[in-house]
Parts: structure tokens; C-alpha cells; sequence
């Protein structure tokens, strides 16, 4: 029973770690409909940007990290953007397959850089220990969830900024003839977008391992709930990795690790027979 | 091995005889390094191949084989089996090689297995594996199982544990050698309290630990591979498991592996292997010192390195013994070939292609690096099938 019990704050911590490398995807995919490959690579430079900050910081890198990693990933996030994606803006499929291809780069790169083996991230003392089944790290991790949701959507809703990215996402084309430069909107969108990758490769570091690979670990989880919760929409994001780190957490509780990931694409495509829009969908005047 | 008697029965054929590649037409001798330079397994097999190009720069440097130098070809299994398979056909049919040192996983040797018996030419495998196998084209420099899952388990045996967890990734070595483990306890008394496995490449590990928490083994046998191994260990210390409360004993961790787990997480946890950086023989003393020379001070060595380093000079030793790179002949000449290597005393066992070999137990250290606590005294005969197992029967069919 106590098992049991332990697997529901299990459930909501996945939860938080797949809502955390969702989170970008729902401004780069969800809203500009950029299928980006590469975004679990800028995750991966979130969590060396922890490993480099080490130096300096110590065991509080994670800390010093987050801002910094914000603004790396979100930099690399603005070059993509505007050295290629911008170029193939309406062709997702030749989008797919140049990040993709940036996605190897920026893993061949990683490994030049810091060599193929994993490298050690060490996470604050003040972060070892749990509550009953809820290890600190875990718990540091729904919070930086949490807060990264609430800022988000205080931005989107009370911003200037964030109303004209609602406006270009709802009605490019009206939104452009009312004097939004659109093209300045889609690089504040992608910046923060790969920004947000960035936190949460910060954040993996405390749970998974730092290697040049680590976004391959994590894009497919990451469009998983992007796709299921509706497209460009920050509560379907957030509802649908809650939901989705629960049933993994019984899935495999009650089966195993192979088979609950079985289960849970089972669950996904039979949802989407139903809701091929996903949780929440955004209802606009766009005639797309 | 059905499907490999059956290759092997058909010798002669124009594909094989193309295959006895001589390599050693020039002033050069070809020999081929196939590992994962890209990839998931990248992690580990990149170590290897910089053993095993050591290993060709020293003997080079000694003066070659049979009067001439080796010449690496090097390429990419890019981790993944059908272009093992692939690359393995080409370093044998284009590049010409004398031999293959390569593979890690399971996977990528049971991919190269039928290319090598249908060309007749020579594998070099240099990792720890799930045994009942003897391909009469490879040679296993690495443990099979009763030279280091069965030396662990008798380890746990006398510290007393009774009820272990099986933790595994979800391919064949891991099943296989849960397979052994399971007859084992059932014939030395031990329970098994649970048996898991998750895919490879698996990094969320918080359920697994619950159930491993929730059974209260006395210790866990972990064969997870790879980068999993990252995420289970930052994962159970964070759960409040340590190396005293519950020992996690692995077969897939070395020194290479410590650094990126973090040394805080798996500090104190043993783990089982023939070689490790600390073990002491004159011949490691010169292994370790030249690797840090080549390659860096904050490099460390580890048994898969070793293993690769060793089947370089046994390969190179077989063919001096031979007189000649042909495959027939060096496989001739190999049994019995017995060297001082870093490990100590490796000799080959001409019957099954596999070494003598010692099984060591060590237990993680604060500074990385692993302390040995126990060996077998003496090299071990392999036994891949474990013939000489009473409880081991029918486990090889």
C-alpha cells in the first residue's frame, strides 16, 4: 500500500520533469509550428552550462545556472532562427529534417568540446534528503515547474510583449497589417522558447545523466505532451504532463518500465483518434 | 547457434574465401577498430578504441609484427547493430584487414557474429558478456559469466545477502545473465525479491526505486548498460539508499562510468570485473602510465580498456607464434598463449577462443577510482556454456 501511495507524488514529479522540457516546445512548436529536432540538444546545453558554471560556483551551480542557461540556450535558440528556420517558415517537413541535422551538429559538437563520457554535475547539499517518497531534488523541480508556468502565463497575459505573441499566434496576418512587426515577435517567441529548453536542462542535471546525448533522451516526451495537450496551449501542457507522469508512474508500478511506455503511447494515439486536436484547442479567426 | 553451424558449414563459397584476408600484402598490416565513435554506447566504446590504438603504437614502436608495422583502420558502429554489421564487411572485404578488434554490447556482436563466420575472419571482442556463445571466429577477451556474474554473486553470498533485486536493461545480456542469477539462488539458497527491466537509454528511474525500496533486499544486482546507469544512481541516493543500507552491485560500471554517475551517488557500491586502475601488476604500472601519457593525467582506465588493449598483443603474439597474419593459422596458434597483462596472467583458451581470467570485486572509492576487496586467487577457466555448474543445467539450450 505504502507503494502505492509513494507513486503519486512519483507520478506528479515525472509530471514536473515532462512539463519542464515541454514547456519551450509549446512556444517554438505549439505556437510557431516549428517542429524543432534540435530542442532536446538545447536542453543538453542548459545542463553543460550547469557543468561549466561548476567552476566558479561550486555546488550552487544549479542555482547560478538557471538565468545563465536561459539566456544561452535562448541565444542559440535566436541564431537557428535566424540563420535558418525563418527561411522555411510553412514547410514543416524541411524544417524537421534541418534541425534534425542541426541536432547531430550540436551533438558532435558537444562531444568535441567536452568529450563522449558523461560529465559530473554536483548538485547542492541543500537539495539532498526527501520527504517521505518526494526526494528535495525532485521537489526543486515541480517548484521550478510551477514557477516557470505562472511566469509564463503572467508574461503572455499582463505583458505588451506577451499579448503581441498571442495576437501574431491567433491572426499573423492581422496581427502584421495592425503594425506588429511579426518577424521580431517569431525571434522573442524562439528565444524564449530554447530559453525555457535551457532551465530544464539545468534542472535534468540533478536526475539524469549529462552527456552529449541527453536530448535524445527527452524530444520525444517532450512533443508527447505538447501534442496531446493542444497545440500552443500552456494548460493542455500542463494537464497533460500531470496526467501523463501519473499513468507512467502506475503504468510501470503495475508492469514494467517497457511496458508502461507501451501503455503510454497506447493511451496517446487512442487519445488522439478522439481529440486529434489535443486537450485544449485554440480557438482563433485565422482562416488556416 | 544454430544459424551459426549452419554458416560455418559453408565454407568455400567464393564470398569466404575473399575473406581470408591476408592484410599483410604491403609493409604495412591492416587491422580494423570497429566500435560506437557516435551514439549512445559512444560513452564507452570511444575508451576502448583508444586502448586498442595504444596498444598498435606500442607494438609499432617495438618494432611491429613479423617485421612490418599495424596500420589502424577506425571506424563508427555509430551504436547501432546493422552497421556493425555493415562496417564489420567492409574493413573485411575492402580495407583487407588481418583482424577486427571491436564490438561492445551484446547486439552489435550477435550482428557481426555471421559476418565474420561466412568471410572466415577474426573478431576480437573486449567486453564482460552474457556467455553461451563460442563463435569459432571471435575471440572474447572480456569475462564470460563465471569469471565475473557468478564470482559476484558468490561475493554477495558471503557477505550474507540473502534477497536480492534484479535491475537490468532490456536486451540480451542483462536477460541472460538474470537467467544465471536465478538458478544460482535457487540452488544457494537465496531469494529473489524482484526482476526489472527498462528500456536502454531509460533516465527516469523514480518508480523502479520505489519498488526496490518497498521489497528490502539485503542488495540489488544491477546490469543496466550505459547512460542508465547515470540516472538510476543519482536517482536511488536521492531516495536515501546507500551503499550500506542496500549495496547495488554492478557489471557494467568502471572507472569510465564513476565520473559522469558522480562519485557522491555511487560511493561505496561494489562492483565486479577482472581489472581495475588500482589493481597491482608490473604490467599495469606500464599500461596506466602511458594511457595518462597519451591521452591525458585526468584519464582513467578500465577493464573494458584493458581487455581491448590485451587482445591487441594476443592477436600480435598469436601471429608471431603463427608466423603468419592467416586467419586458420593465428586461431591454430592462439590456444595456449599465455601473457603477463595489466590484469596478470591471461592465457587463452584455445578450445572456447576465451581467456583465463581473475575475477576481481572492488568497491567504489571517494576519489573515483575502485579498490579491490576480493579476487579468485588464481585465473579462472572460462566456461561459457557453465558446463561444470551442476545448477546451471539446461541454461545453455
Amino acid at each position: 500500500m505504502e507503494g502505492f501511495l509513494n507513486q503519486l507524488p512519483i507520478g506528479l514529479s515525472i509530471g514536473a520533469v515532462l512539463l519542464l522540457i515541454a514547456l519551450g516546445l509549446t512556444f517554438t512548436f505549439g505556437q510557431m509550428g516549428v517542429i524543432n529536432m534540435a530542442h532536446g540538444e538545447f536542453i543538453m546545453a542548459g545542463a553543460y552550462t550547469a557543468f561549466l558554471l561548476q567552476d566558479w560556483a561550486g555546488r550552487s551551480a544549479v542555482l547560478v545556472a538557471l538565468p545563465v542557461a536561459f539566456v544561452v540556450a535562448g541565444l542559440m535558440g535566436l541564431l537557428l532562427e535566424r540563420a535558418a528556420i525563418r527561411h522555411f517558415y510553412g514547410r514543416p517537413l524541411d524544417t524537421l529534417l534541418l534541425t534534425w541535422g542541426v541536432s547531430l551538429v550540436l551533438q558532435q559538437l558537444a562531444r568535441d568540446l567536452f568529450g563522449a563520457p558523461n560529465v559530473q554535475v554536483l548538485s547542492p547539499t541543500w537539495l539532498q534528503g526527501a520527504i517521505g517518497p518526494m526526494p528535495y531534488n525532485r521537489l526543486f523541480i515541480l517548484v521550478l515547474a510551477v514557477g516557470s508556468v505562472v511566469a509564463i502565463w503572467l508574461y503572455m497575459s499582463r505583458s505588451a510583449q506577451g499579448r503581441r505573441m498571442q495576437a501574431v499566434m491567433q491572426n499573423r496576418q492581422l496581427a502584421a497589417t495592425s503594425g506588429i512587426n511579426t518577424g521580431r515577435v517569431d525571434q522573442r517567441t524562439f528565444f524564449i522558447g530554447s530559453g525555457l529548453a535551457g532551465i530544464a536542462g539545468v534542472a535534468l542535471t540533478l536526475i539524469g545523466p549529462v552527456g552529449p546525448t541527453l536530448g535524445t533522451y527527452y524530444i520525444v516526451d517532450a512533443f508527447l505532451v505538447v501534442v496531446a495537450g493542444g497545440l500552443g496551449q500552456l494548460r493542455g501542457a500542463v494537464i497533460a504532463a500531470a496526467a501523463l507522469g501519473l499513468l507512467n508512474s502506475y503504468a510501470e508500478f503495475w508492469t514494467n518500465a517497457s511496458l508502461a511506455k507501451v501503455i503510454v503511447f497506447a493511451v496517446i494515439v487512442a487519445f488522439l483518434q478522439f481529440r486529434p486536436q489535443g486537450l485544449f484547442v485554440l480557438r482563433s479567426r485565422a482562416l488556416t | 547457434m544454430v544459424l551459426a553451424t549452419a554458416l560455418a558449414a559453408c565454407g568455400g563459397d567464393p564470398a569466404t574465401t575473399e575473406g581470408t584476408a591476408s592484410g599483410g600484402g604491403g609493409d604495412t598490416i591492416k587491422v580494423g577498430l570497429l566500435h560506437s565513435l557516435s551514439g549512445t554506447m559512444a560513452i564507452s566504446e570511444v575508451t576502448v578504441r583508444d586502448a586498442e590504438l595504444l596498444a598498435i603504437e606500442e607494438i609499432n614502436k617495438a618494432g611491429g609484427v613479423l617485421g612490418k608495422q599495424l596500420e589502424p583502420v577506425v571506424e563508427d558502429g555509430a551504436s547501432d547493430w546493422p552497421t556493425f554489421a555493415e562496417k564489420a564487411t567492409k574493413l573485411i572485404a575492402q580495407d583487407k584487414v588481418a583482424t577486427v578488434f571491436g564490438g561492445w554490447t551484446s547486439a552489435s556482436r550477435k550482428a557481426m557474429l555471421p559476418v565474420f563466420e561466412q568471410r572466415k575472419a577474426l573478431l576480437w571482442y573486449p567486453v564482460q558478456y552474457e556467455g553461451l556463445e563460442s563463435s569459432p571466429y571471435i575471440f572474447y577477451t572480456g569475462a564470460t559469466t563465471n569469471q565475473q556474474i557468478i564470482p559476484g554473486l558468490d561475493y554477495l553470498k558471503e557477505q550474507g545477502k540473502k534477497k536480492l533485486f534484479l535491475v537490468g536493461s532490456d536486451y540480451v545480456f542483462p536477460r541472460t545473465a538474470n537467467k544465471i542469477i536465478k538458478a544460482y539462488a535457487a540452488a544457494n539458497g537465496m531469494e529473489i525479491l524482484g526482476e526489472e527491466y527498462t528500456p536502454l537509454g531509460h533516465t527516469e528511474y523514480s518508480t523502479l526505486t520505489n519498488k526496490v525500496v518497498q521489497a528490502k533486499p539485503d542488495a540489488v544486482f544491477n546490469t543496466l548498460n550505459g547512460d542508465s546507469n547515470v540516472a538510476f544512481f543519482k536517482q536511488l541516493k536521492s531516495a536515501g539508499v546507500t551503499a550500506e543500507s542496500m549495496p547495488v552491485l554492478s557489471v557494467s560500471v568502471a572507472e569510465e562510468e564513476v565520473t559522469g554517475i558522480g562519485v557522491d551517488n555511487i560511493v561505496g557500491h561494489p562492483v565486479a570485473w577482472n581489472y581495475y586502475q588500482t589493481t597491482e601488476t608490473p604490467a599495469n604500472a606500464k599500461f596506466v602510465e602511458a594511457f595518462k601519457a597519451k591521452y591525458g593525467a585526468a584519464k582513467v582506465t578500465s577493464d573494458p580498456m584493458e581487455a581491448g588493449y590485451n587482445a591487441v598483443y594476443l592477436w600480435a603474439e598469436a601471429v608471431k607464434k603463427a608466423g603468419s597474419v592467416e586467419v586458420e593459422a593465428v586461431k591454430k596458434a592462439a590456444g595456449g598463449i599465455a601473457l603477463e597483462r595489466p590484469e596478470g596472467l591471461v592465457t587463452i583458451d584455445g578450445e572456447t577462443q576465451h581467456m583465463y581470467k581473475t575475477a576481481r570485486i572492488g568497491i567504489i572509492q571517494p576519489d573515483g577510482l575502485i579498490k579491490e576487496v576480493w579476487n579468485s586467487g588464481e585465473p579462472i577457466k572460462p566456461d561459457p556454456y557453465l558446463k561444470t555448474y551442476p545448477w546451471a543445467g539446461g541454461l545453455a539450450s
